[in-house]
């Protein structure tokens, strides 16, 4: 197993940057377990594991940087890379925007690593699989799911000294099944950081059921629809939102957070008052690394509140050159919602659609931040507080900001793609065209 | 996230700048490195029989052997500045097996005998453990015995050996050449590829192959600060199967086409059509916005290549018609029971799709495949009607082939290989027409060019597609540029509705350089061909919104 202690990783990292002749030279020393099962068919495909460890030096003279990765960590050979990644930077072009190293940081405890997920053997994924496989071919019914396991740590350290360390754990299953006659689909799909939260049975029952619920769909006119979005398809969505709240696009007007004669939309109220999303490394259900992408320690960090955006992403490089404090990007959002549930929420519904997950989203303005895609896997009509039959997949050209304007309830927040979301009752989201797809 | 993406976003030097797509197991190494030649064939014959030897020996009944190596230089630059400059390696071999009528694999990057040796003995291991879980032995179709062989891109200027300033001072130019005509910004990238693929297997194959890609791309884009308005021109490039001398830009390949600019055929000129952008995207910010309704459509190759790869590329792979994508990147509406009445009109008579991996400049174009299959081209949809599929080897026998059609494809040497799609291209149309001639017959149509948004049902019959370029035609000519266009259609419905197909001397190549399948996810690079087409009222949708 490719996990290293602390203290392992830091001392190889200390090594490696005591042979260091550039002005600055950061070391990032990652290594770990991937393992994976496929199945369809109701028959496994493939399975692997992977062990790797990987050394990398980003080594920097003025504003040329080099980078180089090793994955031997003998003496002789982190010299050798040490030496090319200062040969690399010394024949780079400059980096106008290169942000000198940070110095110590501070980083908190993170709660990213579970033993369970560390366990994970290909017993294990056997198992899971025909878990899952086993009641679709009882109920005759097809499965073919997938789940991708991980453990490892990162460590990183810099010759101005900086140092960190984070061990992370993950599993990550989806499952979709099919009925023999191909006419219903249904899909389900949980991730953790912990796999002893993973039922794969439970998941691929939630599936199956939406397959056989989902037979035989009938088609209603595309239009304007009240949609009760799992909290699957709702981050579908919203993840589009949180992604491209980037500062220095919309400074330079190419956002939908640009405002009309300059500047941001920042302060500026943009989505109903319920709209509350933030970010916390340190939430129990989607724990972060200590750490972003830039080295700078993640803190709590609201991004919407009370449908006002409070802050955008600023990179080192974008937050000096406009005096701001940097703000890194996060790692999961949660985005707040309320105690109904599922259930709940389709029996306060008169008239709508209930959407298990959305496909093949792309952009279609990055001015309105309008996508397009479709239903899959399981929509139904909603008719006095009940489902009472599958209808066909729609495409829809929607735009969050326009969604997070017409919402008509927020339910309970649910572990969904690493971010924490609501299922979400929203009045008016625009079907264009109706699909055969099943 | 997945762990991959965990590495990237933890570090603070390699991992702050995201990559798209670089080859598993990659190591930065400097631009000098990539010019080195890799092991020589004789040696890596030596290493391949010795997996083919310690697979035999323990019982597997066939083997195949990659040992490759994979570099790639991606530079990226925006406005002044370089962003970033990528040179990789990734080396290694994968193992692959039938044991038990099983298949398994493995791989590894020692590739020494010890290393191989290993490798060779967890692949037949794991066949083996698997099989306890198999329903259906695998059966491989027939193939031929080749013998020593090898086969190179023919390029004229290998990419890799152009010194990296010459690049970067080239896609400067391109970036000033956009601001100097009233772009605000533009990015800009070169993507370079070669594979050093060697493949042995127990049928008797030992094939050395040296494939060259490349992709110059950019994206300009001009605002409107005071109106809050901004809009995005991207390069109307295609990736394609060439070295260097893609970026010639000679006058030959040049074509004037009907909205008044140059097209490009297989020489592109990067810094003219960085200019055409700047106008274009200024030009955008006022254009017309679109009047929904039925259009005849005149789609440019440089746009139509995209909508061939997704209505007809992706639903006819028979591992997706199968259900082996179920999970992921979903199933297909061409099942074989439509495809077994030889009468499913997918498209009308006009229509003649071929699948190949032999077309020249193409990013499909092998001499063998990934499991010693020798390239080839067949047929698809001819005349309009459904006639075959994409398969391989363990595949070829569910649709009656006696043998596979060589396109079965790993992105790396720990990737095990499987079906992916070969070039799919629309044949051009037999009478004489350019696209000058089509437009003149057109009363109320939109020409579009470039590839824009595009999205598709999992089963592949509703989609929605825009595009870089819309310009409105009115009684056979050009009326001006429109904006906010999308047009919606049902695969067969589309393809039904082909009217007219340009000739010959208007056929052209566009290119996905990553496309993705599988899970894990893995990429290939894939052409499609086609001349300027005509689809006859088609649903046009205004996307147009206010925020």
């Amino acid at each position: 197993m490719a996990i290293l202690t602390q203290a392992e990783a830091k001392a190889i990292i200390d090594k490696v940057l005591s042979y260091a002749k550039a002005d600055e030279t950061e070391v990032t020393l990652s290594g770990g377990r991937t393992g994976n099962i496929r199945y369809a068919r109701n028959t496994v495909n493939t399975s692997g594991e992977t062990n790797e460890i990987s050394l990398s030096i980003t080594s920097v003279y003025g504003k040329k940087s080099g980078s180089t990765s090793i994955n031997e960590l003998d003496d002789e050979s982190l010299k050798k890379a040490v030496a090319r990644a200062e040969e690399i930077a010394k024949l780079a072009p400059e980096n106008p925007e290169y942000m000198p190293m940070l110095g110590p940081q501070s980083y908190g405890p993170a709660k990213t690593f579970s033993s369970a997920t560390h366990n994970i053997n290909p017993d294990y994924r056997a198992q899971l699989a025909i878990d899952s496989i086993a009641p679709c071919v009882e109920n005759n019914l097809t499965a073919a799911g997938y789940l991708e396991d991980f453990s490892g740590f990162v460590a990183q350290g810099n010759s101005k000294g900086l140092f960190g360390y984070n061990q992370r754990t993950g599993v990550d299953f989806t499952v979709t099944v099919r009925t023999a006659d191909g006419t219903g689909s249904g899909y389900a799909g949980r991730d953790f950081n912990d796999a002893s939260l993973l039922k794969a049975g439970e998941v691929t029952k939630i599936a199956a059921q939406k397959a056989m619920a989902s037979t035989n769909a009938q088609a209603i006119e595309p239009g304007k629809y009240t949609v009760i979005l799992e909290p699957m398809a709702a981050n579908d969505l919203l993840r589009l939102l949180t992604f491209g709240l980037d500062a220095r696009s919309a400074d330079e007007g190419r956002s939908f957070m640009s405002k009309k004669g300059g500047g941001t939309k920042l302060g500026e109220k943009l989505f109903d008052e319920r709209v509350n999303i933030y970010s916390d490394p340190n939430h129990p259900d989607i724990p972060a690394s200590p750490w972003s992408g830039d080295g700078l320690p993640l803190e709590k960090t609201t991004w919407v509140e009370n449908g006002v955006a409070k802050n955008l992403f600023y990179s080192r490089y974008w937050a000096e050159k406009q005096g701001v404090k940097p703000v890194p990007r996060p790692q999961g959002v949660i985005f707040e919602g309320g105690d109904q549930s599922l259930l709940d929420m389709i029996r306060n519904t008169e008239r709508g659609i209930l959407v298990t997950r959305f496909w093949y989203i792309r952009a279609v303005d990055p001015q309105t931040l309008l996508y397009t895609g479709l239903t899959r896997d399981g929509t139904f009509y909603i008719e006095n507080g009940q489902i009472k039959f599958p209808v066909k997949n729609f495409r829809f050209n929607e735009s969050p900001i326009i969604m997070l304007n017409n919402i008509e309830a927020l339910g309970k927040p649910e572990r969904t793609g690493g971010n924490m979301i609501p299922p979400m009752k929203i009045r008016d989201f625009t079907f264009t065209s109706l699909s055969d797809a099943v | 996230m997945k762990r991959r993406d965990f590495i990237h976003l933890s570090g603070l030097g390699l991992g702050a700048m995201m990559i798209p797509s670089l080859a598993a197991y990659s190591k930065p190494v400097a631009a000098e490195y990539l010019m080195t030649p890799g092991m020589d064939p004789a040696a890596k014959k030596i290493l391949a029989d010795v997996a083919l030897n310690t697979t035999k020996s323990l019982g597997a009944t066939y083997t195949d052997v990659r040992i490759g190596r994979y570099l790639q230089q991606f530079l990226f630059t925006r406005e002044k500045n370089v962003q970033g400059i990528t040179n990789a390696e990734s080396f290694g071999v994968g193992i692959r097996v039938i044991a038990n009528g099983t298949w398994g694999f493995s791989a590894t990057s020692d590739v020494t005998p010890d290393g191989i040796k290993k490798c060779a003995e967890t692949a037949v291991a794991i066949a083996k453990a698997n099989s306890k879980l198999q329903k259906e032995p695998v059966e491989l179709a027939p193939v031929q015995s080749f013998g020593e062989v090898s086969w190179k891109t023919p390029i004229q200027k290998n990419a890799m050996e152009i010194p990296v300033k010459d690049k970067i001072d080239l896609l400067l130019s391109v970036n000033n050449a956009a601001l100097d005509n009233g772009a605000a910004f533009v990015n800009s990238a070169l993507f370079m590829v070669n594979e050093q693929k060697y493949f042995a297997s127990t049928d008797g194959s030992y094939i050395d192959q040296d494939i060259h890609r490349i992709w110059p791309n950019f994206t300009v884009t001009a605002v409107n600060r005071q109106e809050g308005l901004f809009r995005s021109r991207q390069a109307l490039s295609a990736p394609m199967g060439m070295g260097y001398e893609y970026l010639d830009g000679l006058a030959s390949e040049k074509f004037m086409n009907p909205a008044g600019f140059n097209s490009y055929r297989n020489s592109y000129d990067m810094v003219e059509d960085a200019i055409g952008a700047a106008k274009h995207a200024k030009e955008k910010l006022t254009a017309k916005s679109v009047l929904p309704g039925k259009y005849d459509l005149m789609l440019d190759p440089d746009h139509l290549g995209l909508t061939i790869h997704e209505s007809v590329g992706h639903p006819l792979e028979l591992d997706r018609v199968l259900g082996y994508e179920a999970n992921y990147a979903g199933t297909s509406f061409a099942t074989l029971d439509k495809w077994e009445t030889k009468s499913f009109k997918y498209g009308s008579d006009k229509v003649n799709i071929v699948a190949d991996k032999v077309q020249p400049n193409s990013l499909g174009n092998v001499g063998w495949d990934d499991e010693g299959v020798k390239a080839k081209e067949w047929d698809l949809i001819k005349n309009g009607v459904l006639v075959n599929y994409q398969a391989i080897r363990d595949q070829a026998k569910i649709i009656g082939e006696k043998e596979s059609h060589g396109c079965c494809f790993a992105d790396n040497w720990s990737s095990v290989q499987f079906q992916r799609m070969p070039n799919v291209s629309l044949k051009p149309g037999t009478e004489k027409m350019s696209p000058h001639d089509m437009i003149k017959n057109i009363e109320k149509g939109i020409y579009i060019l470039g590839r824009g948004s595009y999205s598709i049902d999992q089963q592949r019959y509703n989609f929605q597609f825009g595009g870089q370029l819309f310009y409105e035609i009115k009684n056979g000519e050009i009326a001006g540029m429109l904006e906010d266009v999308a047009y919606q259609s049902n695969t067969q419905e589309f393809w039904n509705s082909c009217s007219a197909i340009c000739d010959k001397d208007d056929y052209r190549l566009f290119g996905s350089f990553f496309d993705g399948k599988g899970q894990p996810s893995q990429v290939s690079a894939v052409s499609h061909g086609s001349a300027t087409t005509r689809f006859d009222g088609v649903n046009v949708i205004n996307t147009g919104r206010s925020i």
